[in-house]
């Protein structure tokens, strides 16, 4: 059994430590907000935290999250939507939007650490994140509005 | 004939997104009305309850937005918020056909542009039963009934009933056989409405097709032939068999599929089969032998695609000559999320949930599977991960129903990246010869094309005239007419050569001739089709012609189209928006194209740094004209989006082949344009009142060769081959 918290409620699952943390959350525990992209750490939708810090699922091992807290896509806003969420709607970013959990969890981590982060921090901190409908323009404009609403 | 008229629906059940949505004929819903209460469908498209009303949208969503445009179009007649109603997708089922290709299949652009008249009119002929209901029940003329916001009232009495609650009596009465559309003042049209899907993709709870989830579900890895073509001879399951969480290891036809509780046991245990293939008659493909017969091939004649005058004898004569060719590569689409489909497969009914671009074609797959009938197959079109024409070949959705066959319970197949990028249905190589003749006065008089390519539309004949003919037409007979189309589009293939046989420069001598090759690589539609390598070849000549010329390649264009082109138009904007010809910052240079297609006319103007070898593209001022705008929101994503797809193919991307195999393998090796690489984009729409056109590709054919246009004007090299990489 490995034990680690999931959008702040406590879970255990019963699969092998080198199972990666984004079959997990995906297929064991239902949470199918988290995307599977590439399986090699190269297109950031399956970005999630652990403990704070924006994680590639699809390369974490479950094991190394036991006992650490798993934030995704599911539980960024806490009862009503993350200030970049109603920034994404408010600059209707997505298109297909399989790609825009990952975006928006890269996103709240950059906005976590830096509030006020410069278009050059912005760019860095989703050049990791692939968009294949090209809804980049406007991420970028929706990170800047809600680097303004966070203050 | 009138959509409100047909006699086209069936009654049928459905589900969309997880909800019994039922499909009603007007003859249906009215008796099921007279025996007390079923739900007035005016159209399949509709169905007004005292629920709420509900759009069956025709045309799959995959991103472009077409869920909210259609249902703008309903909501403008209906007199309702578009946001007022639910949209769901539609259920395989011909009522439902695309009137661009009598298939229930969405590509090509055609999505407004077809269901414009259709969507308005199911909306007015709703609008105009539910009035008549009104009227009837209160005993006032229709004529002072006002329809408004999901409601009828009567001013004179103050009476009000909501659609849903004259529902019932509404659908007891004959549709009206013309009802009145408006003429204009449009309330919903026309306005930058936010998209009615938004909410669901910021906040995971979106189902794609890779998150269905089926009791008693198993999933599956396949692995198949790293030859396209290949089939396995022998195979050993025994040691993915003693994997833990596999359920069986069985063959399909496309190769060999490991079941399992999940993805990731699937995966793994996919990796420890041990297969012999045989590798087939492609297990020789190589990119630069197949460049190589391209060339050798040019110099044949192929099929003449338009001969204007004479336009060997006009280059022969001409004192200026220009000659040049262009190389665009295979291409993989790359949709974010990868090949997925889920079957349920039982002796009586089979059901699929998949994201596909064709639920038409997704029936017609289940029919030669599994022997059932019409009704007995349902199609689930789930959210999708992106389309780009991928989706419009269900490879994928076969997979899945040869699995759940198999395993006898719900089966989905999820492809690796490594999959997608290596079992594409690849964007054809093309190889460009081109010879433009001027006058002594910098006018060109001769202009000659072949185009060496692969027929997309040889491979996709087949699939698509099973899915056209009527469901019970035997698979043989659907065969053999496959086999016809397939033979007459492998001679003059349309999609071969779009762009390049309607250029709109005024030249007297143009030649345009199609060089038919086909070394086996699975070809299909990539956002744009052929116009993705026509317009390269076609704008970067124009450009090497006005250079030739001395003229400036946006007058010298200018210069060629017809004073009141739409073409010229839009070419006008974007050159005044972009600021041609007018000062730029240091170290930046700009490039200009134009390209029509999908009946649509766009234009862009680029602006790159060149550092070394290294490309940087900074702005892109794109402009288009695509008739009436219904919403300029997602018009203006569209045009967005069509910017960064066209820049990847510009600077990065190609599907190469050695040995028989794509040496690609995942975003690494196939990159796509990152955000710390997307330039400044502006967007402008041409203001119009024809009848809209295409939107979802007409970006993309400008943007390779105006940067391809705007590097040479940095360096003064013509860089002829996709993607473009200047030397170290």
């Amino acid at each position: 059994m490995i034990a680690f918290t999931l959008n702040g409620k406590p879970v255990q699952v019963d699969v092998s430590p080198k199972t990666p943390l984004l079959w997990v959350l995906r297929d064991t525990l239902g949470a199918t907000g988290t995307k599977f992209g590439c399986g090699a750490g190269l297109c950031g939708a399956c970005t999630v935290h652990v403990g704070g810090e924006a994680t590639r699922s699809c390369l974490t091992d479950v094991g190394t999250v036991e006992g650490k807290s798993v934030t995704t896509i599911e539980g960024l806003g806490t009862g009503k939507l993350h200030v970049l969420q109603e920034a994404w709607l408010a600059e209707d970013v997505s298109q297909c939007g399989y790609c825009q959990p990952g975006q928006i969890m890269s996103a709240a981590a950059l906005l976590a650490a830096k509030p006020h982060p410069s278009d050059a921090e912005i760019d860095d901190a989703l050049s990791g994140n692939l968009c294949r409908c090209g809804t980049y323009p406007r991420i970028r404009a929706a990170v800047r509005r809600a680097a303004g609403v966070v203050r | 004939m009138s959509v409100t008229r047909r006699e086209f629906l069936k009654v049928g059940a459905a589900v969309g997104g997880g909800l019994l949505i039922e499909v009603w004929s007007p003859r249906r819903a009215r008796a099921d009305a007279g025996k007390g209460g079923g739900p007035f469908a005016p159209s399949a498209f509709l169905r007004i309850t005292t629920e709420g009303v509900t759009f069956v949208c025709p045309q799959v969503e995959m991103g472009q937005g077409i869920q909210t445009g259609l249902a703008m179009l309903v909501a403008e007649e209906l007199e309702i918020a578009p946001e007022a109603m639910k949209v769901v997708a539609a259920p395989a089922d011909r009522a439902y056909d695309n009137p661009a290709f009598n298939l229930q299949l969405t590509g090509g652009s055609t999505s407004v542009k077809a269901q414009y008249e259709p969507m308005r009119q199911a909306g007015a002929t709703a609008r105009e039963m539910l009035r008549g209901a009104a009227s009837r029940r209160w005993s006032v003329p229709v004529a002072d009934c006002v329809a408004s916001a999901g409601a009828v009232t009567h001013a004179a009495t103050g009476k009000r009933a909501t659609y849903g609650e004259l529902a019932d009596e509404a659908a007891r009465s004959e549709p009206p056989r013309k009802p009145q559309l408006r003429s204009g003042n449009f309330r919903v049209i026309g306005k930058p409405v936010p998209r009615l899907d938004a909410r669901p993709k910021v906040d995971g709870t979106g189902v794609f097709g890779i998150d269905v989830r089926l009791p008693d579900m198993l999933v599956a890895a396949v692995v198949r032939c790293p030859v396209p073509g290949g089939t396995a001879l022998e195979f050993d399951a025994a040691p993915a068999k003693g994997m833990p969480g596999v359920a069986d290891v069985v063959r399909i036809p496309s190769g060999i599929a490991v079941l399992a509780r999940d993805t990731w046991s699937a995966r793994e245990a996919a990796g420890k089969l041990r297969v012999t293939w045989s590798e087939g008659p492609n297990a020789a493909l190589d990119s630069g032998a197949i460049l190589a017969t391209y060339r050798a091939a040019a110099a044949g004649d192929g099929t003449s695609i338009r001969n204007d005058g004479d336009a060997a004898k006009a280059f022969a004569g001409a004192p200026r000559k220009v000659e040049a060719s262009y190389f665009a590569p295979f291409l993989a689409h790359a949709t974010m999320e990868p090949q997925n489909a889920t079957a349920h497969v039982t002796p009586s009914r089979c059901e699929v949930w998949a994201p596909t671009q064709g639920p038409g074609v997704a029936k017609e797959i289940a029919r030669q599977i599994t022997g059932l009938g019409s009704d007995q197959i349902v199609i689930h079109t789930t959210m999708m991960g992106g389309g780009f024409g991928r989706r419009l070949v269900q490879d994928y959705v076969a997979e899945a129903i040869w699995c759940a066959k198999a395993a006898g319970r719900p089966v989905k197949v999820v492809w690796s990246r490594e999959d997608d990028f290596q079992h594409d249905i690849y964007r054809p190589a093309a190889l460009h010869v081109l010879k433009g003749g001027l006058s002594a006065d910098g006018s060109p008089v001769a202009w000659s094309h072949r185009i060496v390519t692969q027929s997309i539309m040889k491979q996709a004949a087949p699939e698509f005239v099973a899915a056209t003919l009527p469901f019970w037409v035997p698979t043989a007979v659907k065969r053999g007419a496959g086999s016809v189309a397939a033979w007459f589009m492998g001679r003059a293939d349309e999609s071969a050569v779009e762009g390049a046989d309607a250029i709109p420069y005024v030249v007297p001598s143009v030649s345009v001739r199609f060089v038919a090759q086909d070394p086996g690589v699975p070809v299909g539609s990539w956002r744009s089709v052929g116009h993705s390598h026509t317009a390269f070849a076609v704008e970067s000549f124009v450009d090497e012609l006005a250079h030739a010329a001395g003229k400036d390649p946006y007058l010298f264009r200018k210069g060629l189209l017809a004073p009141a082109s739409r073409n010229r138009a839009v070419l006008d904007l974007v050159a005044a928006r972009a600021g041609w010809g007018g000062p730029l910052p240091p170290g930046r240079f700009r490039g200009i194209a134009q390209h029509a297609s999908f009946d649509s006319f766009a234009a862009a103007v680029v602006e790159v740094e060149v550092k070394g070898s290294a490309i940087a593209v900074r702005r892109v001022v794109i402009a288009l004209d695509c008739g009436l705008v219904v919403n300029p929101n997602l018009v203006a994503a569209q045009l967005e989006g069509s910017v960064v797809f066209g820049l990847g193919a510009a600077l990065k991307q190609e599907i190469t082949w050695n040995k028989g195999r794509v040496e690609q393998s995942n975003f690494n090796d196939f990159e796509l344009l990152r955000i710390d690489e997307c330039p400044v984009i502006e967007t402008h729409l041409v203001s119009s009142s024809a009848p809209p056109t295409g939107v979802g590709e007409p970006g993309v054919p400008p943007v390779a060769p105006a940067v391809a246009n705007a590097v040479f004007g940095a360096t003064g090299k013509r860089l002829r081959s996709l993607p473009l990489r200047l030397g170290g």
